[in-house]
């Protein structure tokens, strides 16, 4: 509760702390937190009604922009509902890829979330470190879908891509590389003194707390709930796949981040069991566009938890509900306990930990040329090479470092 | 516990429940609850089979009334999806919150975007709305075709 003799102060909605727009009003006393309170809602884009007015193709792609990180999470979590109404049984081969691109992603967004948890304790050489290597896996979705954020792999009945022998090849160095990083990552968790100390006892949610407020993903498992869907209720390969659910009892942001760790490690070791076990087959069946009537709920282990779809069909080719309950919806609510009595400096660090949900895409293929307006269309790699010339350019050269890099990888 | 049990147990203790209650697959039940019987169904559900987590829930409009489904979960396992019918002219549920904190922004998205009246939620910041959204414009609503207020703000 706000009390008058407490100072208040409203953080955001717009605001350089926090990365995407949400409102917290604080109430402090001295430097302490006594209370703070949350508003929701700056982002809403009506997606849920959009859907009502779209095919179940469309609200494919819709779904798959709710969120710039999780985007395979979202698309997989919708196409699974809506297969089960229909009653479709995908391929295996499709399961393995969607197995797959779910990983690979959980390996970026975790790298990515240690980086921003870098930034916000204020170590930007870890966020500098993270985010090169976290280019290794973004590439690697590139070459696999196609997009470095909204894959479009999946489809109603199936993927759109499939995987050949000279790919399998490149996802599996790119694996030996990230776990030689990760393990370098989890030395420095366990023994750098600046991530102990600024960690450690910051943004407690005890055990029952966590029970309490139904928080999901790493925020849970950090505080001893050992729950995650890819166990609890398997979908896609993972009931054929070998791995341990991670989770700690230290209820801080230290924990949050082994956890996460723990993770990449798994992860690692997931996406090399898909790469050998994928077996031959079709990767899409047919699906009429219109889906029987019925209703599901599917369930999904996003990066940051668990992502829920309600689907409900009214015999149509176009939803007649579609409701989603993203992680951090469950896990935001945890956010106001973590900050109880905790010092406003801690504030950006605890928001972070939960690793809330924010948009990061963009993409440059097309060109227009300002003077002719001719429109040219450049590669990927082009730019990123032109981006290192520009560097070079003014003075910053990665060469030696990339080298060594390299060195490392190939030893 | 598996599904069977969980539909025994409460089909033993409510008899209404008896051809409302579907075993859709493993992990997933679905179960109608009259409107009346609806709280002692909820409460004997989280208190006594221990459904403690409630992952979200759903509003929709059916066209002549509206239904919220209430997604209960067991240690992440079994997920029991409990719904309720509401009228057209007056919806309104009893606020879940003293048995589950985490129902509050379900709850408020219930009464911003359906206009469902949750009873015994305390009054707070709305969600997922704007402040200035007007009154009486619920957007999940099938009769709602959006734009009424931009058009009453231009003119």
């Amino acid at each position: 509760m706000h009390e008058s003799g407490d100072v208040k102060i409203p953080i955001g909605p717009q605001h350089p702390a926090l990365k995407e727009p949400e409102s917290f009003l604080i109430s402090l006393r001295g430097e302490k937190i006594t209370a703070s309170s949350v508003r929701l809602g700056y982002n809403h884009r009506g997606i849920e009604k959009a859907c009502e007015a779209r095919s179940y193709t469309q609200c494919l792609y819709l779904i798959e922009r709710i969120c710039g990180i999780c985007s395979h999470s979202h698309s997989t979590c919708f196409a699974q509902g809506v297969e089960e109404v229909a009653g479709i049984e995908i391929p295996s081969r499709a399961k393995y890829m969607r197995t797959l691109i779910a990983e690979l992603e959980r390996i970026h967004s975790h790298l990515l979330w240690l980086g921003v948890a870098g930034h916000e304790i204020g170590f930007d050489t870890l966020l500098m470190y993270t985010w090169r290597d976290r280019e290794v896996v973004m590439d690697l979705l590139a070459t696999l879908t196609g997009n470095r954020v909204n894959y479009g792999i999946n489809t109603i009945g199936g993927v759109r891509r499939d995987i050949n022998a000279k790919q399998k090849e490149e996802v599996l160095k790119a694996m030996d590389l990230l776990e030689d990083r990760t393990k370098y990552y989890i030395d420095l968790a366990q023994n750098e003194t600046t991530l102990l100390k600024r960690l450690k006892g910051v943004g407690v949610l005890s055990h029952d707390d966590a029970q309490k407020l139904d928080a999901v993903g790493p925020t849970a498992r950090a505080s001893g709930i050992e729950r995650d869907v890819r166990k609890d209720d398997p979908y896609a390969a993972y009931a054929e796949l070998d791995f341990k659910v991670i989770s700690v009892n230290t209820c801080d942001v230290y924990g949050r981040t082994l956890v996460r760790l723990g993770e990449l490690m798994e992860s690692f070791s997931l996406v090399r069991q898909v790469i050998a076990k994928i077996p031959d087959g079709p990767i899409a069946v047919k699906v009429l566009r219109k889906i029987p009537a019925g209703e599901a709920v599917s369930r999904y282990e996003a990066p940051r938890g668990e992502d829920l779809h309600y689907i409900r069909s009214n015999g149509t080719e176009k939803p007649d509900r579609v409701k989603v309950r993203a992680p951090t919806l469950a896990n935001i609510q945890s956010v106001s306990k973590m900050l109880e009595d905790r010092y406003l400096a801690d504030m950006p660090i605890v928001i972070a930990a939960i690793d809330p949900c924010f948009s990061c895409t963009d993409r440059l293929v097309a060109l227009r040329d300002a003077k002719s307006k001719e429109k040219n269309t450049v590669a990927w790699e082009t730019i990123r090479l032109n981006g290192i010339h520009w560097h070079k350019h003014r003075g910053v050269d990665f060469t030696s470092l990339n080298k060594r890099l390299l060195k490392t990888f190939n030893a | 516990m598996n599904e069977e049990n969980i539909k025994q147990e409460l089909v033993d203790k409510f008899a209404y429940l008896k051809d409302m209650l579907i075993i859709k697959r493993k992990g997933r039940i679905f179960a109608q609850v009259p409107l009346d019987k609806f709280e002692e169904v909820f409460v004997y559900v989280v208190k006594q089979m221990h459904f403690l987590a409630l992952s979200a829930i759903t509003g929709l409009d059916r066209g002549d009334g509206f239904e919220v489904i209430y997604h209960l979960n067991k240690e992440g396992k079994v997920l029991l999806n409990l719904s309720v019918l509401l009228n057209k002219e007056n919806p309104e549920v009893k606020s879940v919150i003293s048995y589950c904190p985490s129902a509050d922004l379900y709850e408020r998205e219930l009464m911003d975007l359906l206009g469902i009246k949750v009873i015994g939620l305390a009054p707070g910041h709305r969600y997922p709305l704007t402040d200035d959204w007007p009154k009486g414009e619920y957007p999940l609503r099938k009769d709602w075709k959006g734009h009424s207020h931009l058009e009453a703000q231009n003119a």
